[in-house]
């Protein structure tokens, strides 16, 4: 199938101010795999995420999701196949409840009232927050709001799912939830954290990021085992691969 | 800290709003066209109305008791805001003298009386008024006023701002907090350490509403906002609307208080 993949060539990225954010970004992700991207804090991992969806459009170079290029014109229907999943809950969940919040990118694909309420359902039952239908999003605690963020990206049935920081702020069992839920998803994933052993977990690949560019792209085992360039990209080994951590 | 207890509050109103009791249970609309013919009945009493307007007293104490409302919570946010009908009305008694009436042989202007009046207009109205938000979820109020007719930029503005005032007032709790942690008991450092705050607080507030308005993209927003509704309106509404409606019209078409008077005179007699 060639519908699910990603591929990125040679993408330049400059913010207003001037900042070059991305210097000549290329990797290809193929359909299934699940991606992490680890980096230090600046080094552009965020925008790279927000490029997927065309919400800032690179300065030079080619974007091309599912096979089709992004351009102004195509972002709409490519928002349609990538989930973004962001950083902080507060500014994904923007609904008076959490069913019209998951209910909201489905009514805007056009669809019945019955199948956008089926979608909802569907959704909140794979997260395992039914019972939380009806509740304002500021009632819940962190962690269902995260599982709740993943839930309206998932009624849209995306193809693709981008998630940033999913593991931030979430106390060890939520997290734990997370990394379950998010192995059991057979989406194209790419996983933008500097939780390593989320990262170790969850994805078969891994691309370090620094100053804009892609530094490091292969295995998850080959790369999170590689101290020196780790250390030099202000990450550490996952701490589960440390040895004789606790003196 | 003031702050903290101005958000509990806040906090406390909408969570009675999610209670489930009987009328809790009905449909919204139901709440807000009876809320509304509740405020502009009681209006509607001439200016030196004080009996006619007392057997409205009925009306939030059947909903404090059915609702089951803490009553001193509601009373006491009635207190606060009485502050503007008294300066409305305290002029009254100096510029209408005249008397009206003799109270055990105490002359009473009518000045007054129609300060007296507006008090109690004002406690009725504010009264319902709060019952109204603590007895229905604000998005459930929205969503009535949209059925009726209310503009869809108004009800998604305030849908937005409902969602939005929580995590504004959090932010600016913490900022407070850490002010106040470095100011050692001082008040800071007055009206320019305030601008700053509410500066920062603007510049944060737009940084989100991209962030937000990004994710709406994100999920195929193009402008609208659509909703699935559920019905609700049943038998239960119909009732209460129906009992409501004839009740307010029996206070307000006839002198109850002075039925029960002169019926209570021919009893002692």
């Amino acid at each position: 199938m060639t519908h699910h993949i990603i591929d990125f060539k040679d993408i330049f990225f400059q913010y207003p101010d001037g900042t070059e954010a991305l210097k000549g970004v290329s990797f290809r992700i193929i359909h299934g795999e699940s991606v992490g991207l680890v980096g230090a804090n600046g080094a552009g991992k965020s925008t790279l995420l927000l490029q997927m969806n065309g919400y800032m459009l690179p300065s030079s170079g080619v974007i091309n999701i599912g096979g089709v290029e992004l351009t102004k014109k195509t972002r709409q229907d490519i928002r349609k196949k990538v989930g973004v999943v962001f950083q902080n809950p507060d500014d994904q969940l923007f609904m008076p409840t959490v069913f019209d919040d998951v209910a909201f990118g489905p009514l805007n694909l056009g669809m019945s009232n019955e199948r956008v309420t089926d979608r909802v359902n569907s959704a909140l039952q794979t997260i395992g927050c039914l019972d939380l239908a009806t509740k304002p999003p500021h009632h819940l605690s962190a962690g269902k709001k995260r599982a709740v963020s993943i839930a309206t990206v998932l009624a849209m049935e995306p193809d693709i799912l981008a998630m940033d920081e999913p593991s931030s702020n979430l106390d060890p069992k939520s997290r734990r939830d997370l990394i379950g839920l998010l192995k059991e998803f057979k989406h194209t994933k790419i996983i933008a954290s500097h939780d390593l052993d989320l990262i170790l977990e969850v994805c078969e690949r891994c691309l370090v990021i620094k100053n804009g560019m892609i530094v490091a792209d292969g295995r998850v085992s080959g790369i999170l085992t590689n101290q020196l360039l780790l250390e030099e990209n202000h990450l550490e080994l996952p701490l589960s691969l440390q040895k004789n951590r606790i003196h | 800290m003031n702050f903290d207890k101005e958000y509990f509050n806040l906090g406390v109103l909408d969570t009675l709003s999610y209670k489930n009791t009987l009328v809790h249970r009905l449909d919204p609309r139901t709440k807000v066209i009876t809320t509304f013919a509740f405020i502009v009945t009681v209006v509607s009493f001439p200016k030196y109305e004080i009996a006619g307007l007392i057997p409205f007293l009925l009306f939030p104490v059947v909903i404090f008791a059915l609702g089951d409302i803490p009553v001193w919570f509601i009373l006491k946010k009635v207190l606060v805001v009485s502050v503007f009908a008294v300066f409305i009305g305290i002029l009254n008694p100096l510029f209408d003298t005249h008397i009206k009436y003799h109270f055990l042989t105490f002359p009473v202007s009518g000045g007054w009386v129609s300060f007296f009046s507006i008090l109690l207009k004002f406690f009725l109205t504010m009264c319902s008024a709060l019952l109204l938000i603590s007895t229905t979820s604000f998005p459930g109020i929205c969503h009535a006023l949209r059925k009726l007719g209310v503009p869809e930029i108004f009800i998604s503005q305030l849908l937005f701002l409902y969602r939005y005032i929580f995590v504004l007032m959090e932010e600016t709790l913490r900022m407070v907090r850490a002010k106040d942690l470095r100011s050692f008991g001082k008040k800071g450092q007055g009206i320019s350490i305030f601008i700053n705050l509410v500066g920062t607080l603007f510049v944060k507030t737009i940084e989100r509403a991209e962030r937000i308005y990004h994710a709406m993209l994100s999920r195929g927003f193009t402008g609208t906002i659509h909703f699935v509704l559920k019905e609700g309106f049943g038998k239960k509404d119909f009732v209460f609307m129906s009992v409501t409606g004839i009740t307010l019209f029996i206070f307000r078409a006839y002198d109850i208080v002075g039925l029960i008077g002169r019926l209570a005179e021919r009893m002692f007699n």
